[in-house]
């Protein structure tokens, strides 16, 4: 009788620990690379439009000459674009490492640009909390 | 490697990747994502044709 109820608990045990590592893992995987968290769920469709709309926003960025910011304790303005920016993950790290988007802003497409790119990485921030959800059954 | 985009494009852009972030992050069905995606873009060019236009009021 206690080898049947251990048969029982089992197997629904080994789901739960793979949901609550899953829980951990697809966002991180999801803010390194953008729709990756998706893509591990096997969301593929959600996760490559993801991975397209959000790397592309953030490349235009670049391309349009945008400003990336570090991190900083200066203007509050800075900071808040610090946190936009790291929000793109992986990118934002191949950026940096790279001396990428380090002009001044000279003009207006290039303002533009910076809003490219914080945005792509707040984007990003919504696509992490999304493959939270999903990870958790909180979402198909 | 650089891009010039017009005001405009920049804006369609924007308001394009923007939506389908939208749309799959904030419903749950396929059809409820579709809808809600483009009720977003447009939206967000709506919003830029208001905007537009509520400058030129503004300039004359």
């Amino acid at each position: 009788m206690a080898n049947s109820t251990t048969a029982k608990t089992k197997p629904a045990a080994e789901p739960a620990q793979r949901d609550s590592m899953m829980a951990v893992i697809a966002p991180a995987v999801g803010w390194l690379i953008p729709g990756a968290g998706h893509i591990i769920q096997r969301r593929w469709i959600r996760g490559v439009l993801l991975l397209v709309s959000i790397g592309t926003m953030f490349v235009l960025g670049l391309m349009m000459q945008g400003h990336i910011y570090k991190a900083n304790g200066g203007d509050i303005l800075d900071i808040l674009g610090f946190v936009g920016d790291l929000g793109a993950g992986g990118m934002y790290i191949v950026t940096l490492a790279m001396n990428w988007g380090q002009g001044a802003i000279a003009f207006a497409i290039a303002d533009y640009g910076t809003k490219f790119m914080i945005v792509a990485g707040l984007l990003n921030f919504i696509a992490v909390a999304d493959a939270y959800h999903i990870a958790i059954g909180k979402k198909q | 490697m650089t891009i010039q985009l017009t005001h405009f494009s920049a804006a369609l852009v924007f308001a394009l990747f923007a939506s389908i972030v939208f749309g799959i992050t904030h419903r749950e069905t396929t059809r409820d994502m579709v809808r809600y995606g483009l009720y977003c873009f447009v939206l967000f060019l709506g919003g830029v044709f208001v905007a537009g236009w509520a400058m030129w009021l503004v300039r004359r």
